[in-house]
């Protein structure tokens, strides 16, 4: 409301974002989608996946703050926001422990008879 | 009493106890934007907005499943993840993403106008907004009904055979997914014309814009099959050969009769040749290799297994495994079947684990489609109410809510982009 002195309390609230400012995120935006298919033509190896999942939380966090107005939004928002990621985070971190511990548990069979794969480790 | 939509009302609110329980539906001494229960425009609108957070955090946990279950299918078979996701152009897949994000410009800016109460100006937003979805589902059916057309189906019905990759005949999906959207567009045709003779301003107004809204759908289209038919040549001759590669490392020396159809199309004739003549590369002798190779460990074993029937076969296995441990590209130019007992369980199975991965990308993207559908419905809502001039600096919360909604469906294919098209 401090920009608002003579308002009515309640009224006013709105804080219309500089359109400059939305276009220039648009724009960033747009450079990083160009970035992230250019390095697919390059082989970074296993940081493939790191790039490509860093360049796009770098958007996702422009989208979430510009335009989404997280920036200049009410902690509590953020929180209940930032929050769903964090459980997302740990949702799929805890099930790929899983999915790595168990990969390697096949038992091959050859001949009917049952060959001791080799400890893990 | 004092009613005014756009602006500061009413003495009644400058008393901030004022209760509202004093009053009935027909005492409206109160903007008519502001709901009995509350006590003032922003907490109204702080109210909305915290409504939609929680919406959009169940959205958010909504998709991570999918997530889930793409991380987990892709940490164990990260080879027929590589191999499947070049059946997906990356064309289509930026240009819907430069799309949507453009939509998500325009939405933003659609909030500012709303706040600004610039009426006009929204309602071009709202409109550019609409047309950019119709053009991303526009993208999105030429993608689709093209991979139906290749038999690239989720697990079940993936019949895609690499020895013919253009199957003749079958329905037209295209026209299948286009139908609804030519009724649709018929419609509202019917609609502006009529509305423009008998004089309906309003609908009229609102016609207008659904209109190019429901054409840009067709320019969406013509946009697709620009981009792949264009990007035909290297895209699917790349999938195959992908395939084919695949195929290869898990030492599918058989022959698929695959192989042969291929051989004349140019990345993968080199392959084969190459492969050959790694074939006719003598043998070390039998006793120099067993020293050198810990590979050779096994053939030993398979030729000791009482599956192994003769020399031959075990000639030809060591064959093989000289060709592997060569570094050659183990390809199917002889026949070797036996030097691989592994080979054929791995090929029964390689079309449903394709299946598996197009079973996720059909389902991510397409639960994303039905969210940009629901979003166009409530975009219509409000590009209606935006012709009607309902929001202004007081009143924009549908305008931002419906905006938060846009952005978060931006952001999932911001992550899926990626992750279904750029991985190698």
């Amino acid at each position: 409301m401090s920009a608002h002195e003579n308002a009515q309390e309640g009224y006013d609230f709105a804080h219309p974002l500089p359109l400059p400012l939305l276009a220039g995120t648009f724009l960033v935006l747009t450079l990083l989608t160009v970035l992230t298919v250019a390095q697919a033509s390059f082989n970074f190896g296993s940081l493939d996946v790191l790039i490509v999942m860093v360049i796009a939380t770098i958007k996702a966090v422009l989208v979430g703050a510009i335009f989404m107005h997280l920036a200049w939004d009410k902690p509590f928002n953020i929180l209940c926001f930032i929050g769903s990621f964090v459980f997302v985070g740990l949702f799929i971190m805890a099930t790929l422990f899983d999915s790595r511990q168990t990969a390697k548990d096949d038992i091959p069979v050859l001949d009917d008879a049952v060959v001791a794969a080799p400890a893990e480790m | 009493m004092a009613t005014t939509d756009a602006g500061l009302v009413s003495d009644a609110h400058e008393q901030p106890g004022h209760g509202h329980s004093d009053h009935g539906h027909g005492d409206h001494d109160h903007p008519s934007y502001l709901a009995h229960h509350f006590d003032t425009p922003e907490q109204q609108f702080d109210s909305g907005k915290l409504g939609m957070w929680l919406f959009l955090v169940t959205e958010v946990l909504f998709f991570s499943g999918m997530f889930c279950a793409y991380a987990i299918f892709r940490a164990w078979r990260p080879e027929v993840f590589e191999g499947c996701s070049q059946f997906l152009n990356t064309k289509l897949g930026a240009i819907n993403t430069g799309v949507l994000l453009f939509s998500s410009f325009t939405m933003a800016w659609g909030v500012r106008c709303a706040q600004k109460e610039q009426h006009k100006l929204l309602t071009a937003m709202l409109a550019t907004t609409l047309s950019c979805a119709t053009m991303f589902l526009g993208v999105k059916a030429i993608e689709y009904s093209h991979k139906w057309h290749l038999g690239l189906l989720p697990a079940g019905l993936f019949s895609y055979d690499p020895s013919n990759p253009h199957p003749v005949g079958g329905p037209n999906y295209l026209a299948y997914i286009c139908a609804p959207f030519v009724v649709i567009t018929a419609a509202v045709a019917v609609w502006l014309v009529v509305s423009f003779l008998r004089g309906a301003k309003f609908q009229f107004e609102c016609a207008k814009p659904l209109m190019v809204v429901c054409l840009c759908f067709f320019v969406g289209v013509g946009l697709g099959t620009i981009l792949e038919s264009g990007g035909d040549e290297g895209h699917h001759e790349d999938g195959h050969a992908v395939v084919a590669a695949v195929d290869g490392e898990h030492g599918a020396a058989a022959d698929h009769g695959e192989g042969h159809s291929h051989e004349k199309e140019g990345e993968h004739a080199e392959h084969a040749e190459a492969s050959e003549a790694e074939a006719v590369v003598e043998l070390p002798p039998a006793g120099a290799m067993v020293n050198q190779s810990t590979d050779l460990a096994v053939i030993e074993r398979l030729a000791s297994d009482a599956t192994n029937t003769g020399l031959q076969d075990e000639l030809a296995a060591r064959r093989a495994q000289s060709q592997r441990s060569g570094g050659g590209i183990l390809y199917d130019v002889t026949d070797d079947t036996a030097a691989t007992i592994a080979s054929a369980p791995e090929d029964v199975l390689r079309p449903s684990r394709a299946g598996v991965f197009f079973s996720i990308y059909y389902c991510m993207t397409g639960i994303h489609a039905i969210h940009i559908l629901a979003g166009i419905g409530v975009l219509v809502w409000l590009l209606v109410r935006s012709i009607r001039q309902d929001f202004n600096r007081n009143y924009f919360g549908p305008v931002d809510y419906v905006g938060l909604y846009w952005h978060i469906v931006d952001m999932i294919w911001i992550y899926l982009f990626p992750l279904m098209y750029l991985i190698r």
